[in-house]
């Protein structure tokens, strides 16, 4: 008797449970699904493009055959320069908040305004770097760009490095203190050290993050048609050479916008993978 | 065997001098605790406590969870400092200054007075690294001399045979008591004078466990020991002078034995009987 009735009990237990595993399942194909599309088309479309004159010219006038070099040296110029601006502020702003200013209201402060720049939209750093920089330079410029591209960059790299100290414990940083390591010592040598694979790979998140951002581009860099290492000038880039020319009636110009779309995507993609398997080492 | 021989130093002879009820012939006071209290905030953890710890001599502090053994023993190495809202009064006089006044300079007073914690805390670099590191901070060697001090802490922490081969594998990937003797040879590498133990056993087998109590037992000879302990069996053996705290308060101090076959207050008594804690 007893047992029969636990037995109905289990039966319909297991039955709901079925259910919220198919849903659970489904919505997770469902998700799935596109990304796989989405990546299958940027395949199917860009790949036939992919050839060396792509790395070797530069953007053709409309109507003739080109390649994407002064694209891919714009981006990876402003992106070197972003990181470089934004890298340092944001580790020493999340050190500030992990080690010297963990009890101070001022770190509370930081941190929600942090979160609201994290996912505050682009085109809105995009217009403020314009009104700060492009309008009294009186021109667009591969400097604005990377400034742009550091706004962005600082809140990734603060919230990693903030979390990523945090999670180093207490114990660790008494233990430095307890053989008379100076507090910035400790930081350096210690808390740095133990929190190293995580602070990278928020930098590399944030190298992920703005190797795709256009809006902020727009307003600042714009674009140049031509190969050009002068950051005071007009500077071409990946996203905004693809908005132009997937938006554009010409053919050659719309093939290398999926071409330059499928270089991000992968570009992305690896970064995201280096990442995931740096802190998978040892954390 | 460690009580007889323990016991000795300060039964022998006439007790001209004593204090607390111990007599001090032949023992110097290497740290003399006097009115100290201590707050968490508003909250009052340590009350009037009075207590020497004498040099050479390893002393005990027990007394059931949360009475402020730790809170006690994070004073003698201002790691309290780290954390806002959390402050000292009293008088902690080591070697004729009060190291609770605010001018010491807390970092030269840790170098010192170490610390060993109760979960290992080897830090993320290799093994000799670990050692290395606090010797450079406060000396600077020629390599083969570091080299040289590097081993001698590792031989005093028994850990040189184990780890000779490896000096360069990170100190994460030992044991759990090896990574607690490497804690204690990074501790003694910095050569402090006292030594501050926070359960250091109590994450430990029985076989580590033993052979950090022979450690403590040695390093007795150099230094000046402090030991926090939950096991009385381990306070009786390591311990020569042994502190019973209540509820953020010492009641009574004395020698080791003493404490533990006669104890004058009934509190103790009931303790290490156990019959509360
Ligand atoms: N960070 C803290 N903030 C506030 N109160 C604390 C803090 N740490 C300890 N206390 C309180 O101080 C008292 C003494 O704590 P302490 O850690 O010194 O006890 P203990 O004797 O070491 O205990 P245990 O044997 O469990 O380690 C306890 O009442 C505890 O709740
Ligand atoms: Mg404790």
């Amino acid at each position: 008797m007893a047992a029969s009735r636990a037995n109905a009990l289990y039966v319909r237990r297991r039955f709901r449970n079925g259910i919220a595993r198919s849903l659970a399942y489904a919505a997770a194909a469902f998700g799935l699904g596109w990304l796989v599309l989405i990546l299958a088309v940027l395949l199917f479309n860009g790949i036939g493009g992919l050839s060396l004159a792509v790395f070797t010219q530069d953007t053709p006038p409309p109507g003739s055959d080109g390649g994407l070099l002064n694209a891919i040296v714009g981006s990876i110029a402003m992106t070197i320069l972003a990181i470089l601006i934004g890298t340092p502020i944001g580790i020493l702003a999340g050190t500030y908040m992990a080690e010297y200013g963990r009890h101070e209201k001022l770190t509370m402060i930081v941190r929600f305004i942090n979160d609201i720049l994290l996912s505050a939209p682009s085109i809105v750093v995009g217009l403020f770097i314009y009104e700060i920089m492009v309008a009294p330079m009186g021109h667009f410029s591969g400097y604005a760009g990377a400034v742009a591209l550091a706004v962005i960059v600082i809140p990734v790299v603060v919230r990693t490095t903030e979390d990523m100290l945090r999670l180093v414990p207490d114990t660790l940083r008494e233990a430095a203190a307890s053989i008379g390591l100076p507090r910035a010592h400790m930081i350096v040598r210690v808390a740095y050290r133990a929190a190293r694979a995580g602070i990278v790979t928020g930098i590399l998140l944030a190298v992920a993050r703005v190797s795709g951002e256009t809006a902020p581009l727009l307003f600042t860099a714009l674009n140049n048609q031509f190969f050009s290492l002068n950051m005071n000038a007009p500077m071409p880039s990946l996203p905004v050479v693809i908005f132009q020319f997937a938006l554009s009636p010409y053919e050659e110009w719309q093939k290398l916008a999926w071409t330059g779309a499928l270089l991000i995507t992968f570009t992305v993609l690896a970064l995201s993978i280096l990442a995931r398997s740096l802190t998978a080492r040892r954390t | 065997m460690n009580i007889a021989s323990s016991s000795q130093a300060p039964v022998v002879g006439t007790p001209v001098a004593t204090h607390a009820g111990v007599s001090t012939v032949g023992l110097s006071e290497k740290v003399s605790i006097r009115n100290l209290e201590f707050f968490y905030g508003d909250a009052r953890a340590l009350k009037n406590i009075n207590l020497s710890l004498y040099a050479n001599k390893t002393t005990a502090f027990i007394g059931p969870s949360g009475c402020g053994k730790s809170t006690l023993l994070r004073i003698l190495n201002r790691m309290y400092d780290l954390y806002p809202g959390q402050r000292a009064t009293g008088e902690v006089m080591f070697d004729g200054e009060n190291l609770l006044d605010a001018g010491m300079d807390i970092n030269l007073l840790r170098a010192r007075i170490g610390m060993v914690f109760q979960k290992p805390t080897p830090f993320p670099m290799s093994i000799y690294e670990n050692i290395a590191f606090g010797i450079r901070l406060y000396e600077r060697l020629p390599r083969a001399e570091v080299d040289a001090r590097v081993e001698q802490a590792l031989r005093r922490a028994a850990l040189w045979d184990e780890v000779k081969d490896k000096l360069g594998a990170s100190g994460l990937g030992l044991s759990g008591g090896q990574q607690q003797r490497l804690c204690i040879a990074r501790t003694v590498a910095v050569k402090p004078e006292v030594i501050l133990f926070d359960e250091p056993c109590s994450a430990l087998d029985p076989i580590s466990t033993a052979k950090i109590e022979e450690l403590i037992d040695e390093l007795k000879q150099d230094y000046t020991i402090v030991i926090v302990t939950h096991n009385m069996q381990q306070a009786a053996r390591v311990s020569d002078f042994t502190a019973f705290m209540y509820l953020g308060e010492l009641i009574e101090f004395g020698v080791t034995e003493k404490i533990f076959t006669a104890p004058d207050d009934k509190r103790t008594q009931a303790y290490i009987t156990g019959r509360f804690g």
